[in-house]
């Protein structure tokens, strides 16, 4: 598989988006695999685990698509797991630790949301490979949208520490809330290759209008705008290194066996 | 569905005549190993068939993107098409997107007799064991990616039912 036919100026923008956008979801995928046999109940454990394994397989199938714009001899397995931690394109908002429930609920309302954003962005899409994934991962999002709905609302209408640890897992996220709009590097030329339906901060807008009336309804406050946007997909923290040592270890064990 | 056969070419003497009613037969007998009851053409992966003198491609569209099982199905697909004497790529593609109206009526019933709710609205759903209305969804999320879920009050079993998607 190869990608579209592309002007090669645009070839170096289509791996970018299509970089962030797998590296976003294998980081959460990972992440929330992460309470696998720890979540707070037993139906959130099969939650939690299903939608890790969704996001993963979307991440998969993103990074076959990029080992073919590549073509540089890598797969999707060596892409995902054989780069160094400062290589990765994931946004900021995924790099915080794992945290408390509440840290987990917030995280995956502000992603879910913007995630869903972006897909529709990219869902019309010129290059019929990847509009016919989105079409498919839209499907699937649904679900992970009405979970994290109805969690937010519990947590929100809770009362007590459920609400408190929901403001303050929102007060911890809110400076990187946005970094799934960072700019990417020549998305104007997406824009014009009819990859992406409009520059990021149309779509941040867009964003922040459709979680405007949950938010209002649950007096909770819109993150504000992004204080350095050029750096949100570029500065990790430790918490990533850490958890690259984790999704890599076993690939470090021996790099070319077959399982 | 799409069928190309070509009838002559230098190796249509040495294989016999396969067109896409014979790939569909054989693959009746290739199953999700999730659900060992349902065939994966009543499950409606099965894509386009493409046939040649030499070759058989079949697309197989995921039920759902990260589905561990693919793997296997590939595979199954592959060794049991191996007889038709021809090489054989399963492939996995999405041009022709799973959607759960893709299950046939009798993959329907093959859920239902496997304990699994065939995919519904929810309001829809019925106990698959007892036909009871009477029941209440546990958990969107279930054993497997495609499943969700849900306790009938009528029989007091709880049971799982596919995700419409």
């Amino acid at each position: 598989m190869s990608g579209p036919a592309l002007d090669p100026a645009t070839r170096p923008a289509l791996v970018e988006i299509l970089i962030s956008m797998a590296d976003d979801e294998f980081v959460i995928g990972f992440s929330d695999s992460e309470w696998t046999g720890i979540a707070p109940l037993l139906e959130e454990d099969v939650a939690m685990s299903s939608l890790a394994q969704d996001e993963i397989g979307h991440a998969k199938a993103f990074y076959e698509l990029l080992a073919g714009v590549l073509d540089d001899g890598r797969d999707a397995d060596a892409i995902a797991y054989d780069r160094e931690p400062a290589e990765y394109r994931h946004c900021r908002l995924l790099d915080h630790p794992r945290g408390d429930w509440a840290d987990t609920i917030a995280r995956r309302f502000l992603y879910d949301t913007a995630d869903a954003v972006r897909l529709e962005a990219v869902a019309a899409c010129s290059w019929s490979a990847l509009a016919d994934l989105v079409a498919k991962i839209r499907r699937e999002e649904r679900y992970h949208l009405m979970h994290v709905g109805a969690w937010l609302d519990r947590l929100a209408n809770g009362g007590g520490e459920a609400r408190r640890r929901l403001e303050a897992a929102l007060e911890r996220l809110a400076p990187d809330a946005a970094t799934v709009f960072a700019p990417l590097q020549g998305e104007a030329a997406l824009v014009e290759a009819g990859l992406l339906s409009a520059p990021m901060d149309a779509h941040e807008a867009r964003w922040r209008a459709s979680i405007g009336p949950t938010l209002e309804r649950l007096r909770l406050p819109m993150p504000p705008a992004a204080i350095d946007p050029e750096r949100g997909r570029l500065d990790h923290s430790a918490a990533f290194d850490w958890l690259h040592g984790e999704f890599t270890m076993v690939r470090r064990l021996d790099p070319v066996a077959t399982w | 569905m799409v069928a190309r056969a070509r009838s002559s070419g230098p190796l249509a003497a040495a294989s016999a005549a396969v067109d896409e009613a014979h790939v569909l037969t054989a693959l009746q007998d290739v199953v999700d190993p999730e659900i060992p009851t349902i065939s994966i053409v009543d499950l409606g992966m099965v894509g386009a068939i493409d046939i040649d003198d030499d070759r058989i491609r079949v697309e197989l569209s995921p039920t759902f993107i990260g589905c561990h099982a693919l793997g296997l199905i590939q595979t199954a697909v592959e060794e049991r098409l191996a007889s038709l004497g021809r090489q054989v790529a399963a492939v996995s593609s999405m041009a022709t997107p799973w959607t759960s109206d893709r299950i046939s009526a009798a993959g329907r019933a093959s859920l239902r007799r496997a304990g699994i709710a065939p995919p519904s609205a929810p309001e829809d759903v019925r106990c698959p064991f007892c036909g009871s209305e009477d029941i209440a969804m546990d958990n969107a999320f279930g054993p497997a990616q495609c499943r969700s879920l849900f306790y009938c009050r009528g029989c007091r079993q709880p049971f799982e039912a596919f995700k419409p998607i």
